[in-house]
């Protein structure tokens, strides 16, 4: 469904990715691994439609990305290094409008996604008294909350605990199982079963 | 196809490269001729003005800087859309090379247009509708020149600046519109309108001929600033290591 | 995958942006009051570099006000898209699948009601102390509030354009002041006729025109230039 061809990009003077190709598969998580520098958060923003490869092409469902740039987006949740917060409002109003920009959203589904990913005890306070791993864990409810059939996920597990990292996990599992497609950039590998994962290691010519 | 070829030959650096080092030397050959011309024809064989005696010769050199400051502003927004919609290198190349000459014919356009105000007016600024529509362009220069600075990211820069150039050239219009209203409702009883006395013939031929030659001027000196841009933007490509060996 | 969603239309988003814009004010209202005070200083110091005359104040009024309230804009123009530029909010309105231009169109005029609205309804203070009649003050307050708007959208294309850039707010007021200028000549020529006790109607109408070309034209601009700049 998702199928980057031939993509090469560069920032300023640097060739970052270098005649990139791959495919996403419905159920299948795609993992990208290199050092820093080596073109992961390049790449996802690509995909994403942040970035204009300077040559190449990214599809989805078989028709340019770029082509039918907002019904792509409306099946794509994107979750950066940072997650998207506006520090003055609490979790749950947060969610409610970066949500409700998209789709229409009851206070029980954010109330269920905050719970799913255990934000819950926090979710009223505003977000710029949040530690950086309960941020991370209302942004990952917000990916949740998307209902997107692609994910793409910039180093998920940054600032979280052991149990943190579990969730993640847990959630790109549900995620693959209900048929999506996951591609996310990761330091460390994630722990998933074999035959979910299509590793990817960047960096090299 | 053939349309298709001499479109992709002018996206692609090394061509243009090429044309440009061709060409420029016939350009500024013929520019020196016709400025040479119309300067004879200006300043030597046109009769003197008749309200303005000697003091109209000035037009010569003013009209064309101020026409051109305004059609190079008007080159650099259409080099700047066309590299934004075809993504074509060469053309935010162009619109870059493009912003400084503009600049400075607009500091000309200003400069004679002071220098012919004192005779004129008595002064060298009057707040003239058409030397202040100069002022706020040189400004619209100033503000594209300095986005392009101020972005780190080069594609970036091109892309920004080219937005804001295709917003001036929108605005340039309806600016030169408002400083003539603005300058309309405080009419003086003596103004002179800078720009064309009634010319006859005589007059006229060396003003156009000059126009011609500022025009292939600048097309010489877009030719030599387009080359260097590409040679310092395109630095690590094969092509240039050739051109430069 | 099946979800049954009900997405949410481009003005419903639009809306939906211009109440948290709204919301977020009211829990920061520094960056609201701030430029409002900007302009009240910079409107009382004229007198002190001019004259204390009030008939000599009166003439310069127009100039005064409309200078003051073209620099408090500039400032305030900063905080359009910065905040939301800086904690990833503004790239996730650009990867909502929404139209982008609406939202910024939202986020523009609800800053405009923050920001430049406020401003003309506090214009007639510091005109009264330029000596301006009581009478006039609809007027300037009218053209301020139109001539300010006006500024707002094309100040939004300039705030685009200057995300990734060093010294934004510099920058910022270079690009916007030369496209400012008819504004300011139509807003101050309708301020100065309401001082006089003239028809503001012709500049008025002026300056309604160039609003709505920004209406239609800025928010396309700003999309764009709020594109490149996230990448």
């Amino acid at each position: 469904m998702l199928t980057v061809q031939g993509v090469h990009l560069w920032r300023g003077d640097r060739h970052v990715l270098r005649g990139l190709s791959f495919e996403g598969q419905p159920g299948k998580c795609v993992l990208l691994t290199g050092k820093n520098g080596a073109g992961k958060t390049t790449l996802i923003r690509a995909i994403a439609g942040l970035l204009d490869p300077e040559e190449g092409q990214v599809f989805w469902r078989g028709a340019p990305a770029r082509a039918r740039r907002d019904e792509f987006h409306t099946e794509l949740a994107y979750l950066g290094h940072e997650p998207p917060l506006k520090g003055d409002l609490s979790a749950r109003e947060n969610l409610r409008y970066s949500i409700g920009i998209r789709r229409s959203v009851t206070t029980a589904e954010i109330d269920a996604a905050l719970t799913r990913t255990g934000a819950n005890a926090f979710a009223d306070r505003a977000t710029r008294m949040l530690s950086a791993g309960q941020k991370r864990r209302v942004a990952l409810a917000g990916v949740l909350l998307a209902n997107a059939v692609l994910w793409l996920l910039d180093e998920p597990t940054t600032n979280l605990d052991a149990d943190g990292q579990q969730l993640v996990r847990d959630l790109i599992g549900e995620q693959l199982a209900r048929e999506g497609i996951v591609v996310a950039a990761v330091h460390h590998s994630l722990a998933l079963p074999a035959e979910q994962l299509v590793a990817l290691e960047l960096g090299q010519s | 196809m053939a349309t298709w070829t001499w479109f992709h030959r002018l996206a692609s650096p090394p061509h243009v490269y090429a044309f440009a080092r061709r060409w420029t030397p016939w350009f500024g050959g013929f520019a020196a001729l016709a400025m040479c011309a119309a300067l004879y024809g200006g300043l030597v064989l046109a009769p003197e003005d008749y309200q303005q005696k000697d003091a109209f010769r000035m037009v010569y050199v003013h009209a064309p800087t101020a026409w051109l400051s305004l059609m190079i502003y008007t080159t650099m927004a259409v080099a700047a859309a066309v590299g934004l919609i075809w993504r074509m290198k060469v053309a935010h190349a162009a619109a870059a090379a493009c912003a400084p000459v503009g600049a400075w014919f607009t500091v000309a356009a200003l400069g004679t247009g002071m220098l012919w105000g004192k005779p004129m007016w008595g002064a060298y600024w009057v707040w003239d509708p058409r030397l202040t529509a100069e002022l706020v362009l040189l400004f619209l220069y100033f503000g594209y020149m300095g986005l392009r600075a101020g972005i780190e990211d080069p594609a970036k820069a091109d892309k920004a600046s080219a937005v804001l150039a295709v917003v001036g050239v929108i605005n340039v219009p309806i600016i030169k519109f408002s400083v003539e209203w603005w300058n309309s409702l405080h009419q003086t009883a003596t103004v002179m309108q800078m720009g064309k006395p009634k010319m006859d013939f005589d007059m006229l031929w060396p003003l156009l001929l000059m126009f011609l030659a500022f025009a292939l001027y600048f097309v010489a000196v877009l030719l030599i600033r387009l080359r260097a841009e590409l040679l310092r933007r395109e630095r690590n490509a094969s092509w240039v290591r050739e051109v430069l060996a | 995958m099946k979800t049954r969603v009900l997405k949410t239309t481009a003005l419903a988003a639009a809306r939906l942006v211009a109440v948290r814009d709204l919301r977020l004010a009211f829990r920061k209202p520094s960056q609201v009051i701030q430029p409002l005070m900007f302009f009240m200083i910079v409107a009382t110091l004229f007198p002190l570099t001019l004259t204390p005359e009030m008939s000599r104040l009166r003439d310069a009024a127009p100039g005064v006000l409309w200078i003051g309230a073209l620099l408090s804009s500039l400032l305030a123009l900063e905080f359009l898209f910065r905040d939301d530029a800086v904690d990833g909010t503004l790239e996730q309105f650009a990867l909502s699948g929404q139209s982008l231009t609406w939202m910024l169109f939202a986020k523009t005029c609800t800053h405009w009601m923050l920001t430049g609205l406020p401003l003309a309804l506090s214009a007639p203070i510091a005109a009264a102390a330029l000596g301006v009649s009581m009478g006039a003050m609809a007027g300037v307050v009218a053209s301020l509030a139109l001539g300010s708007f006006a500024m707002s959208l094309v100040g939004a294309i300039g705030a685009g354009l200057t995300l990734g850039a060093r010294r934004g707010g510099v920058l910022l007021s270079l690009l916007t002041l030369p496209l400012a200028v008819p504004i300011l000549i139509f807003g101050a020529r309708a301020t100065q006729l309401a001082i006089n006790g003239g028809d503001i109607a012709p500049p008025m109408y002026l300056l309604g025109a160039i609003a709505v070309l920004g209406v239609t034209l800025a928010p396309l601009a700003a999309a764009a230039a709020v594109r490149i700049g996230l990448e």
